[in-house]
């Protein structure tokens, strides 16, 4: 091969095989190095010969790159079974020469060494499957069972290095699968001849609740993630949550909106929250956190936007009918479209289900606001340290988009107000309180501005009044012209003989 | 009727990948094997799989090269190039494997 004139200005580019696998192809950047080998290991049922099934049939029906799976544990019809129920026809694709099927069996009780030997054999068979359908592809899983098979160690490394030289020089783009070793990343040490790329599976059961973990270990000569992926296995094969925590980069907006609530727009500066930001609303039971987000969809949708609404407490209709007791119609914008409610017993799946639902539903219904009420029951699913971890990714993403969120947090009774279960109000921007004060015999419900970045907020507390004329802040002033709180407003009230009290 | 032992007649199959030093050793050591030990009945069949990938697939073959013993039955794969007498004979059953 004629050395190429190098050039310090030209950068190595690895070309990447698209994977098609949801939240995959954005982790790694692009897809697998293409030509190269991935190991992707892992637990038993930690989604290895999934994910090897995936990028083959994927790459055939996709990208129009035939491929080659050589099983070595599973029979080809027990391959069809498993991959039938996920939706992929393999026997379809097997008839129309896209993908071929082969299934090495090695029966240990069957075989005596006697002496020298190689693996040409495979080789020959590899070679003859990756010709009948002018493969691109292939997935060996796993090629560990030789171990299992053949007891001459050095003979299989040294086959196993030429395998791999093979693969390459064939412009093969390789995933081999491997079992998760005691010490090491697989039984056999396979890690140590795969230098490409390495995708760690993990798989754990807490709580009946399975908790499915995806890392890449490494990826020569690309850039990737580093950080674990929380993944799962819904009906149409693997989805990824792709968001990283690399997030604060994205850029901000001076646009304001409404709350909805004209007296707490007062609050903040007399223009509401900004557009893009994260608003937590916090406090006890019955406090009001649901209307002030329903508020909040109602101003959005009124404007022409869409709302996505994670209920994880109340059904859609609960919602609605309580809305409608204090005079707020949302039925009319769920029939328009532009209000859509999810509701979702967390405790049902893991962590992981919600935040790739939500996730995809963001994609997909491509909303303008996105409300979760409350957070903390995401907490009963996930270990808390977890739930905080892909909250923020989940509002990083948001941000990122430009796509205004809206969290409510419960207080736990007798907890101090200005603590929420996740400890995520660091993530907020804007952060609401309420909280409930018995005055002469009557509870009343207060509200105040604990904090707000980026504005003029003001520092009153004030009494947070439901009727069925909707939502009401006492004690502040709106007039059409421009809104006076503090010392302000006491100018104005001796000013203005004509102001309604609202006090009584 | 059961058929005396003296009658059987083994079939073997070598396989191989080319004339490599490998597989010349190998079929060499079978022959010798096979007149020492199954004098006059025996048949050997060397199928290479450079002129015929395709068989690979049918007798499951990975290593190069491998001796199968097609019949009588059980069968029973011998992979390498044969050189250690002992363990031949001990594949193809032609001598108990305590001994």
């Amino acid at each position: 091969m004629a050395p190429k004139k190098s050039s310090l200005k030209e950068p190595l580019v690895l070309e990447k095989a698209q994977t098609g696998i949801q939240g995959l192809d954005e982790v790694t950047m692009g897809g697998l190095p293409r030509g190269r080998t991935t190991l992707v290991c892992g637990g038993p049922g930690s989604g290895k010969t999934l994910l090897g099934m995936e990028f083959l049939v994927r790459g055939a029906v996709h990208y129009d790159e035939p491929g080659v799976f050589v099983c070595f544990e599973e029979t080809i019809n027990e391959l069809l079974q498993n991959a039938a129920g996920l939706g992929f026809d393999l026997n379809e694709l097997w008839q129309s020469k896209r993908i071929f099927i082969d299934h090495i069996l090695i029966e240990r009780s069957e075989i005596e060494e006697t002496g020298e030997y190689d693996l040409e054999g495979l080789f020959i068979r590899l070679d003859q499957a990756i010709k009948s359908v002018g493969a691109k592809r292939i997935v060996l899983d796993t090629i560990e069972s030789l171990f299992s098979g053949l007891s001459n160690f050095s003979i299989l490394r040294a086959e196993l290095r030429r395998l791999f030289r093979w693969l390459k020089e064939k412009g093969m783009t390789a995933v081999i699968t491997g079992e998760k070793g005691a010490d090491g990343l697989t039984r056999h040490g396979l890690e140590e001849y795969v230098s490409d790329c390495v995708i760690v599976l993990d798989h754990r059961v807490a709580n009946q609740i399975t908790t499915r973990r995806m890392r890449v270990l490494k990826y020569r000569g690309g850039m990737h993630g580093t950080n674990e992926y929380p993944f799962i296995i819904g009906s149409s094969g693997i989805e990824i949550l792709p968001i990283t925590s690399l997030g604060l980069q994205h850029s901000v907006s001076d646009e304001r909106i409404s709350s909805g609530i004209p007296s707490l727009d007062v609050m903040m500066g007399g223009k509401g929250y900004y557009r893009g930001s994260t608003i937590l609303v916090s406090g006890t039971a019955g406090t009001g956190k649901t209307s002030i987000a329903s508020k909040f969809a109602d101003a959005a949708c009124r404007r022409g936007k869409r709302c996505a609404f994670f209920a994880f407490e109340e059904s859609a209709h609960q919602i609605l009918r309580n809305m409608q007791s204090i005079g707020m119609h949302l039925q009319p914008w769920v029939e328009k479209g532009l209000l859509k409610f999810y509701t979702q017993r967390p405790t049902e799946y893991g962590l992981e289900y919600h935040l790739i639902t939500m996730h995809r539903i963001v994609d997909e219904f491509r909303p303008d606001a996105v409300i979760m009420d409350p957070i903390g029951n995401l907490g009963d699913v996930g270990i808390i340290p977890d739930v905080k971890a892909m909250l923020t990714r989940l509002v990083d993403y948001l941000k990122s988009k430009s796509i205004t969120s809206f969290l409510t947090s419960l207080t736990p009774p007798g907890a101090s107000l200005e603590r929420t279960e996740i400890g995520i109000s660091s993530l907020a921007d804007t952060w609401l309180v309420l909280r409930d004060m018995e005055k002469e015999g009557e509870r009343n419900r207060e509200i105040y501005v604990l904090k707000s970045r980026g504005m003029a907020h003001s520092n009153q507390i004030r009494e947070l009044l439901l009727s069925d004329r909707g939502l009401e802040l006492l004690g502040v002033k709106v007039e059409l012209e421009g809104v006076r709180t503090g010392s302000a407003k006491a100018s104005q009230e001796i000013a203005d003989s004509r102001i309604t009290d609202k006090n009584e | 009727m059961e058929r005396k032992k003296a009658d059987e007649v083994w079939e073997l199959r070598l396989y191989v990948a080319g004339q490599t030093p490998k597989s010349i050793t190998a079929f060499a050591n079978l022959k010798k094997i096979c007149e020492e030990h199954l004098a006059g009945k025996y048949r050997i069949e060397v199928i290479d799989l450079l002129e015929n990938p395709q068989l690979a697939k049918g007798d499951q073959i990975l290593a190069i090269p491998t001796l199968v013993r097609k019949l009588p039955p059980p069968l029973k794969k011998i992979i390498g190039d044969l050189s250690n007498e002992e363990r031949v004979l001990v594949g193809l059953n032609l001598r108990p494997a305590s001994c």
